[in-house]
């Protein structure tokens, strides 16, 4: 079946099996691989992406639940050739090691600062609960959003 | 005598960005944008995808497979099984440690998850669809699932088709000297002992296990685009396997979404890819999911370990003993230097001075996922670091001591070192009393230990945990280490351009250490070129020197020297350039910061970037052109990096559940070329040895089944349970590395777990608790204060 979702402000229409994954729509058919799969439970989070403004783990949606809603990915994060702010912190901060949960935690970070301008320790790290993490210990990671809190540009 | 070296090491300007800068890190940019590389990401025109067919049972003779309905299925395009495999000569392939493992199952299944058939199809979800319908009959037979059951008497024979294989034994090792040993014991007051086991766990990289085999059928040329922590090992495994020619196979490792030793062995779905391609004609990928990872891939650990310590009624140590039989599942498929059966777990006698230990380890086949893989540790230093500092805590609770005094007594002193212990190895250079003052003194231990008295007194159980780690990483000397007889050097390839804008090849291969910065920063240090200026480039086989890969934390021992090497050996020649272009004698020639002068005279100099320009464009006569060279380095010695980590926690009596309080890290891992990646590199550690402590483990029914086989059941720790942590550090360089660093990415895996652990039992000592066995899951922890309380 047909169905067209907005990724990244571009419209994305194809021709899809139900069964569909959204991750799957994303990575193969819009052909953004920056979104990951890291576990296939809805566990690891290494798929978030944006889904309307929130954070979802786009192993659990179909593509057909998308359909006519907007989805952001890590790839549509930055804006007229400047990063956003998360993306500059984690760089700063050493928020990422293999980088592969690194977007999902990014848009988690993104959608959190957006909505607490000033989160604390336990804000962010309640906020990431949902994302794992086998190398940074997440320490830098909390504290590269609360950086990028700090800007005042999330 | 070795000194705690205070200096940071800086010695170029933060331009330049040499060692002891916190240089953010060159790999972000593509990552912090999505653009990064992993293998799933890689699509090649015309690429199949295959799925495997795996055996749902852990011990079976396969009667019968019928592919007739999965082949019928539109998009499959074929059903490889043992049998094609066999008729190619590849049913069967060798490990790293030296056993066969079965590619594809053709006379038995020998644990649940075992590779039986492969379906390649135009998409993944109909090889997926397809696979479901491969018939496999099964012939049931008994499970053996521990090693004791595989070494009792009777036990049915997991590994029959295995020439000369009688029993479900792997290995019988030992070190040390058992006489000298019997005499410590004979001659101690006290003997303390610890029985306790190491679960086993899985490395889990978020990203699992991957290939795409490209195989060109007319000219042979096979590119195998792979998540392999060893690419050069890698290859020349596949060309042995294969009968490929070893030219013909290039092996791309691209990004790697972490490692942590699961990818260093060679899996099945590897070497079926592999052969599909070359069979079809096209590329083929295949991507695991999380659940064949979790059930057929490198696991870690499975040690039951017993320790008994010598002692004197004063707390000195005389000796030791360990015995360790470890489950190695259904093939030896880790990769352990060819000389160490059990790894070096014979690193077990710690950071402690006594003269005599003996250590005896034995490894037995089961019906369960092979490997034994060094999880974020130098070949099995984990378990053996765990034994060692749990026991001398018992020895303490036993004896009377204070932990932490107990640990003073029997240090090996500053001016002990090169220390040689009596299992072997040589300690290069530490101060480890100063390391555990330290820590001692941030955490505030007295007061700690006046607070716990004060709380026991309410009710309250609070612990203070102590592990005091001695690592041994970097293998290794070509004389004594090796992998399937491939000597453990690594290399480095230094190119400087007309433009002084270099390019470092190495034989190593980064999974998230930040390689393409670290190694960048040497340059830096050594050349004075920029480290933005230096690109480097890993993990494929055509385009980088031989190496045998990043894991035993060896990339900074070995690969870091060689790059210091190659670096130091274009200076010599930088300097010579210099010498012409300055009219001046070479060995007048000083370089500095990327700048070469004459001594004395530093008015007369020119820079780096002069020098490289004159390499291709005004060489003096006789000197051959251009600015690069290669560097294979053969490390003298292991290096030593140790540390002292104390844990807080207290433990709630109603429901045992604990929390860590205080996790405070010192560690001291020699020079730290990237103060900012180190500190990285130990949290996630720290985490991991959370991780087994609290959560982590692989476990498996009476039939074999494997229950954590996913991450719903195999937990792994969020950043909502996550202890915060606290570091500190200490900086005795390696006196035998070119610039005295150690290695630290394994140090906190390997040494924090006695730390939480300790800190748990601590809490619980003066009930009389000497053991619980790891995860410290709440209702292990609850029944050992009901049992202690009676």
């Amino acid at each position: 079946m047909e169905v067209t979702v907005t990724v990244n402000g571009s419209d994305q229409t194809h021709d899809i099996e139900p069964r569909v994954l959204l991750i799957d729509f994303i990575r193969t058919r819009v052909g953004l691989t920056g979104s990951h799969i890291g576990c296939d439970t809805s566990n690891c989070g290494a798929c978030t992406v944006l889904f309307d403004g929130k954070p979802v783990k786009s192993c659990t949606v179909l593509a057909v639940q998308a359909d006519g809603h907007a989805v952001t990915t890590v790839e549509g994060l930055k804006s007229n050739g400047t990063l956003h702010p998360i993306q500059a912190a984690f760089k700063e901060e050493h928020g990422l090691q293999c980088g592969f949960c690194t977007p999902g935690m990014m848009l988690v970070g993104a959608a959190l600062i957006e909505a607490n301008t000033e989160p604390s320790v336990d804000d962010v790290r309640w906020a990431i609960s949902g994302n794992l993490c086998r190398c940074t210990g997440y320490m830098n990671i909390v504290t590269a959003i609360q950086t990028a809190a700090a800007t005042g540009e999330g | 005598m070795t000194k705690v070296d205070d200096t940071t090491h800086m010695t170029t300007p933060p331009e330049i960005g040499g060692i002891g800068h916190r240089v953010r890190r060159h790999e972000d940019a593509r990552f912090i944008e999505g653009q990064g590389n992993y293998l799933d990401d890689i699509v090649l025109p015309g690429m199949l995808h295959m799925a495997i067919v795996r055996s749902p049972v852990a011990h079976a003779r396969i009667t019968g497979i019928d592919t007739t309905a999965a082949s019928e299925v539109e998009g499959v395009v074929a059903v490889v099984t043992g049998e094609l495999m066999d008729q190619h000569g590849l049913a069967w392939m060798p490990t790293l440690s030296g056993d066969t493992q079965a590619v594809l199952a053709t006379d038995k299944v020998r644990y649940q998850g075992q590779e039986v058939a492969a379906v390649i199809a135009t998409d993944p979800a109909i090889a997926v669809d397809a696979a479901e319908l491969v018939e496999v009959d099964y012939d049931i037979l008994p499970a053996i699932t521990t090693p004791q059951q595989a070494l009792a008497p009777g036990a049915v024979l997991i590994r029959d088709e295995k020439e000369g294989q009688t029993d479900n034994r792997v290995y019988d090792w030992e070190a040390g000297d058992k006489a000298a040993t019997d005499a410590a014991f004979a001659a101690a007051d006290r003997v303390v002992s610890l029985s306790t086991f190491y679960p086993r766990s899985h490395p889990a990289p978020l990203e699992t296990c991957g290939a795409i085999a490209d195989v060109n059928s007319v000219t042979g040329q096979a590119t195998i685009y792979m998540t392999s922590q060893a690419p050069h090992a890698h290859r020349t495994l596949f060309a042995m396997v294969t009968g490929l020619p070893e030219q013909n196979i290039r092996i791309i490792s691209p990004d790697l979404g972490g490692g942590f030793g699961n990818k260093v062995p060679i899996y099945p779905g590897y070497v079926v890819a592999t052969a599909a391609s070359l069979l079809i004609g096209r590329p083929v990928k295949w991507i695991e999911t999380r659940s064949e990872n979790l059930i057929s891939t490198g696991f870690a650990r499975d040690y039951y370990m017993t320790g008994e310590l010598a002692v004197t009624n004063e707390g000195k140590i005389l000796g030791l003993r360990v015995q360790m039989l470890s489950d190695q599942g259904a093939f030896y498929a880790d990769a352990q230097p060819t000389k160490f059966k059990a790894g070096l777990f014979h690193v077990v006698t710690g950071s402690y001075d006594y003269p005599a230990a003996h250590v005896v380890c034995s490894g037995a086949y089961t019906n369960k996922a092979p490997g034994g893989v060094a999880y974020r540790c130098s070949f099995r230093i984990t378990e053996a670091s765990f034994l060692i500092e749990r026991l001398v805590q018992t020895a303490a609770y036993e004896l009377g001591i204070d932990p932490a005094e107990m640990r003073f007594k029997n240090f090996i002193q500053p001016e002990q070192f090169p220390y040689h212990t009596p299992t072997g190895f040589v300690y290069d250079s530490g101060d480890y009393p100063t390391a555990l003052r330290k820590a001692l003194d941030e955490v505030g231990y007295d007061q700690l230990r006046a607070e716990q008295v004060a709380a026991r007194a309410e009710g309250r159980l609070m612990g203070i945990g102590i592990a005091h780690f001695t690592e041994a990483v970097g293998a290794g000397p070509s004389h004594t280490y090796d992998i399937a007889g491939l000597k453990m050097f690594d290399s480095a390839e230094l190119r400087v351009h007309p433009t002084g804008k270099a390019i470092l090849k190495l034989g190593v291969m980064s999974q998230g250490q930040g390689h393409e910065t670290t190694f960048a920063q040497i340059v830096a240090e050594e050349l004075g070129i920029p480290v933005t200026d230096v690109k480097v480039m890993e993990g494929d086989t055509d385009n980088t020197p031989y190496g045998l890969g990043t894991y035993a934390s060896r990339s900074t021992p070995v690969a870091g020297a060689a790059t210091a090497m190659v670096s130091r050996q274009l200076a010599e020649k930088a300097k010579r350039i210099a010498a012409h272009l300055l009219e001046a004698a070479p060995e007048d020639i000083e370089l500095k910061a990327g700048e070469l002068f004459v001594k004395g005279t530093p008015a007369r100099s020119v820079t780096i970037q002069d020098v490289s320009l004159a390499a291709y464009t005004n060489m003096p006569d006789g000197m051959e052109h251009g600015l690069e060279g290669v560097h294979y380095y053969d490390p003298p010695n292991l290096t030593y990096p140790y540390g002292s980590y104390i844990v807080v926690v207290e433990v709630d009596p109603e429901t045992g559940v604990w929390k860590v309080e205080r996790m405070v890290a010192l560690d001291d891992c020699g020079v730290r070329i990237n103060p900012m990646i180190v500190e990285g590199q130990i949290h996630g550690g720290l985490t991991e040895g959370f991780a087994m402590s609290s959560m982590q483990w692989i476990t498996f029914d009476d039939d074999g089944n494997c229950i954590g086989s996913n991450f719903m059941d195999y937990l792994i720790p969020t950043a909502w349970e996550t202890p915060r942590f606290e570091l500190l550090e200490t900086c005795v360089p390696s006196p035998h590395h070119p610039i005295g660093a150690k290695g630290v990415g394994e140090s906190a895996t390997v040494g924090s777990p006695a730390a939480y652990v300790n800190a748990v039992i601590d809490a619980l000592a003066h009930l009389g608790v000497r053991n619980i066995d790891m995860p410290l899951l709440p209702d292990r922890v609850w029944s050992a204060i009901q049992s202690a309380q009676g």
